[in-house]
């Protein structure tokens, strides 16, 4: 069956607009994945999917208005045109009202080429390797569980502004998961990945196997301020909510911890003790990104306005100092600052840190080595004060070395605190967000040290 | 009420042929069971900053999704394309699936037997439907409601929220069972904030109004009186930012039915959840400490603590006619004097325990995702002969009375849990003292329900929940109502979320 392709879609929602102007785009999209629990199999799926967004902008005198429709599948192209055009016109006049863009911005693709895609296949090598570690693990009396994803998407936005931009973004994660038959040990190793070439389920296997082991001599320590290692991925997942949190206009409002007390925002304030910096780059090797905004509805960090905006690398905290909030045009205008976009990966790093994960173990007289944190929930929006649980694999160090398995605690920690109480940082890694990787896998952070990380309360999970 | 029905355009899709496709092909390739949902999820979000437009996004979700059992393995392939051709290729590549799976599967898939449900229908209860609504009268109220509520004393910004789905829902599988269904739900938020630049110092408070299986009837005067909601918030929030930060310790709590519902979603709703028990979901959303071996054991609260499951409440959001595996919609008992007496389960679970039927708790989000064990609507009991709210609050000497739910967290198997609240007061000789700032409460599951001294009565039950519980790999999102009444609680451990903060 020959189907519309997604860019005579564009073009057709785009040749259907009677409004002041239009952006379409259209997600192409395929995705394949992998469950598994207790050395089994339990679900899978092999899902393709296709989403039309329309975007109408219509000024019915009192100011530009916008109506966003998107449906799944090939609709019909009159239909769907004329439900976003009477969306925008029963809207009134957005707040974020600026002239489209029409410069096409730097990586905009190739329009012409056929959508990518991904398909169950990619997991042919990785499935029976998995099958040969569920064995091992079955010998050792272990049981593995997890997840294994991969997804491709391929956006195509048109406006009428003469825009027609392309992205490809392929999107992996494997999470594995050993525990012992009674549950009471449970640890975790996980990757982010373009395409599976380079997951190695060996080499997961043989991190879980490493952490089970460790696991065996068990310590209850319990609630209190503890010297703290972090490992990259629960730092992304702290260094993730802060990111979410980096909104200009809630913080110019008072709104939100960026905010200052008597007016104004905290631009060029100094968070981190050591020469920290947070930045994205659509660009970073492994973790590419669209380099320009896709959006299909407003919010005070994203702007429908926006779509085609160029993303270039940016920084968000720079040695230490705030030095970027996220910024619509629109905001900016007002604000007279300059406009910034969210990017889809995220980068911590101390351009002095030399040191693994393993050597700042080795120079920890007596501490807590982590794994994960889960749960991660907002407690007070003034100081970004956070709860949520450690998770598979807390370790205490002593003398350089791993003693044992610790329980785990409920934590309540502030990530923008945690920046000025950090005294050491590692070498950065490509990492994968536990908590938050449903919605971002693209993140290289360092282990930090803390010296004095909050854990209030003793958890029982294991 | 009983004009409802399920809307002729969802019906008028090619359900028949596309059903023949999929499960004749199936079986074909010898396959043991076949299913094919079709879906059509509307979703309309209106949202409003300070009462101006932000954001009005008004999305539909429509495709198949063929699932197979084929030589004791899974598969599942899912589509957007509604024709005889795509639903063939679906049910061969949802056995090609289950091929490459076959590999690491261990665990022999069959489902329990279930009644065939050859001509099923189930609709809802609700008056209007949000999507014959015109765009601009659902907007219209929303910004006359928040322009009344930016306009009283002390409120600096307001945020607006108003979410409604109309979910459709065709199941058919190769024992014959052919359903047909509409699901409706709204989920309207009205948030009001105050900002003291000189400290930098803000507040907030939001509306304690439940999303609910209704249509825009909700928003117009069914179910919630929000003009008189929205009168009341601005003093409260005024209140709230003079009050005295809370003393950290331990304290009686009353805690009323709009933070009560969470509390009981985290801690019993997905604690009793079979697959966690199992360990299905140990890498992701966890597992439970009230594992089966300690079924009928459990001493999981107090005497007085009575919880069912069931997916038949009157505007509940996880009420069905039949669930995803064609398995109708059954009320149970999860907690019974205290004591685990039940899980929620679906049909290969409860073949594979031995449980007899399933009691119909699979669903899936949307026609891309296949379905997992969800969340029946799992409420607390009321006594019959229980209290009043102010009965309740008279008896109680020294504590706190906390109202409406904000933050939450909980551990990988549902013991530790932490959440904040809306309003916190101070009780002092049974009588209400004035609100206090900063508070959270912090307990062990059982010790909790174990706490549990005093159930409300029936005038204070209320029905509240969630459009957004998350689990599953990939991600899915299911809308799930609890119903209680008001409790108290006695000597909970109370933090003082600055001190925490380390301030």
């Amino acid at each position: 069956m020959t189907r519309v392709t997604p860019q005579e879609l564009v073009e057709k929602c785009l040749a259907a607009s009677t409004a002041d102007d239009q952006i379409t785009f259209v997600v192409e999209s395929s995705e394949a994945n992998l469950r598994w629990a207790g050395n089994s199999l339990t679900t899978n799926g092999s899902m393709r999917s296709r989403r039309v967004v329309v975007i109408s902008f219509v000024d019915g005198g009192a100011g530009m208005a916008a109506g966003t429709v998107t449906r799944t599948g090939t609709p019909d192209v009159a239909e769907l045109v004329a439900a976003s055009e009477q969306a925008a016109r029963d809207a009134g006049p957005a707040e974020d009202a600026v002239p489209l863009i029409s410069e096409t911005p730097p990586g905009g693709g190739d329009w012409e080429a056929p959508a990518a895609e991904t398909s169950i296949e990619v997991f042919a090598r990785f499935a029976p390797d998995l099958g040969q570690a569920f064995g091992e693990a079955r010998d050792r009396d272990e049981l593995l569980y997890g997840f294994a994803e991969h997804g491709m998407a391929t956006t195509f936005l048109g406006s009428s502004t003469g825009l027609r931009l392309r992205h490809d973004q392929p999107s992996g994660r494997v999470e594995l998961n050993g525990k012992s038959p009674d549950f009471s040990r449970s640890v975790w190793a996980g990757v982010g990945t373009r395409d599976f070439s380079d997951v190695s389920v060996a080499g997961l296997a043989a991190d879980v196997e490493r952490k089970m082991g460790w696991s065996k001599r068990r310590v209850e320590l319990p609630a209190g301020r503890y010297e703290t290692l972090l490992p990259p991925s629960a730092v992304s997942d702290l260094m993730i909510y802060l990111y979410w949190t980096m909104e200009a206009r809630d913080a110019d409002e008072g709104r939100n911890v960026f905010a200052r007390p008597g007016g104004g925002n905290r631009l060029g304030e100094r968070l981190a003790t050591l020469p920290l910096t947070l930045r994205g780059d659509p660009h970073a090797p492994g973790l590419e990104t669209a380099p320009f905004q896709v959006v299909g509805a407003s919010s005070g960090s994203a702007s429908v306005f926006d779509n085609g905006m160029p993303s270039p690398a940016i920084s968000w905290i720079t040695d230490g100092t705030l030095t970027n909030l996220v910024r619509p045009r629109a905001w900016a205008l007002r604000t007279t600052a300059p406009a910034t976009a969210a990017l889809d990966n995220l980068i911590l790093e101390d351009p002095t840190a030399t040191a693994s994960l393993e050597e700042m173990l080795a120079a920890t007289d007596r501490g807590l080595l982590l794994t994960t944190l889960w749960y991660i929930r907002e407690v007070d929006p003034q100081t970004l004060l956070l709860t949520g649980l450690t998770r598979d694999g807390v370790f205490l160090v002593e003398g350089g070395e791993v003693t044992g398995a610790v329980n785990n605690f409920r934590f309540n920690e502030s990530p923008v605190d945690l920046l000025g109480r950090t005294v050491q940082a590692g070498r950065t890694e490509r990492t994968l967000p536990r908590e938050w990787n449903d919605w971002f896998t693209r993140c290289a952070m360092p282990p930090l040290r803390v010296p004095d990380f909050n854990m209030s309360s003793v958890s029982p999970a294991s | 009420m009983s004009a409802r029905a399920v809307d002729e355009s969802f019906l008028a899709l090619p359900l028949s042929a596309l059903t023949d496709a999929a499960l004749t092909r199936a079986v074909d390739l010898g396959c043991e069971h076949a299913d094919i949902r079709v879906e059509r999820i509307r979703t309309q979000t209106i949202s409003l900053r300070d009462a101006r437009p932000e954001a009005s996004i008004d999305g539909e979700d429509l495709g198949l999704a063929v699932r197979v059992v084929h030589e004791g393995t899974w598969g599942f392939a899912a589509g957007v394309v509604l024709t005889a051709a795509e639903a063939v290729r679906l049910a061969e590549e949802a056995v090609a699936v289950a091929k490459v799976s076959a590999a690491i599967n261990t665990d022999r898939v069959e489902l329990a037997p279930e009644p065939v449900y050859p001509d099923a229908v189930f609709v809802s209860a609700y008056d209007v439907d949000p999507f014959d609504v015109p765009d601009t009268e659902k907007s219209g109220l929303l910004t006359d409601l928040s322009e009344q509520f930016l306009a009283a004393d002390g409120v600096e910004h307001v945020q607006t929220r108003c979410m409604h789905v109309k979910e459709q829902k065709y199941y058919a599988d190769t024992a014959g069972t052919r359903t047909r269904q509409q699901r409706i739900r709204i989920s309207p938020e009205f948030t009001a904030l105050t900002v003291d630049r000189a400290t930098g110092s803000f507040e907030s408070m939001r509306t304690l109004a439940p999303p609910v299986g209704r249509g825009w009837e909700y928003m117009t005067g069914t179910g919630w009186d929000w003009r008189a909601e929205l009168a009341e918030i601005p003093e409260l929030l005024r209140e709230k930012t003079k009050a005295p930060s809370v003393e950290a310790g331990r304290h009686d709590l009353v805690v009323d039915p709009s933070n009560l519902w969470l509390t009981i979603h985290e801690s019993i709703g997905h604690a009793t959840e079979l697959d966690r028990a199992l360990g299905y979901e140990a890498a992701y959303a966890g597992t439970s400490f009230a594992t089966v071996d300690k079924l009928g054991s459990l001493q999981y609260g107090s005497p007085a603590m009575n919880v069912t499951g069931d997916r038949t409440a009157l505007h509940g959001l996880s009420t069905v006619g039949w669930d995803d595996e064609g398995v109708a919609g059954q009320q149970w008992d999860i907690v019974a004097d205290g004591v685990l007496v039940g899980y929620q389960i679906d049909r290969n679970m409860a073949r594979l325990r031995g449980l007899g039927r399933s009691n119909g708790c699979a669903f899936a989000d949307s026609p891309g995702h296949v379905p997992v064990q969800r969340m029946a609507n799992v409420s607390l009991r009321p006594d019959p002969a229980g209290p009043s709210t102010d009965d309740l609050v008279a008896g109680v000497e020294h504590g706190i009375y906390v109202v409406g739910d904000k933050s939450w967290s909980i551990d990988m198997q549902r013991y530790n849990f932490q959440f904040t609240g809306q309003r916190f007061y101070r009780i002092e000789g049974g009588r209400l003292a004035g609100q206090l700032r900063d508070v959270a409460y912090q307990a062990t599951t059982t010790d909790f329900w174990g706490s549990m001294a005093v159930v409300g009565g029936p005038g204070t039950y209320v029905l509240g929940g969630a459009m957004n519980c998350g689990k599953a790999q990939p991600g899915q999102v299911a809308p799930v109502s609890h119903g209680c009444p008001v409790a108290l609680f006695e000597g909970v451990n109370i933090l003082n979320t600055v001190q925490e903060a380390g301030r």
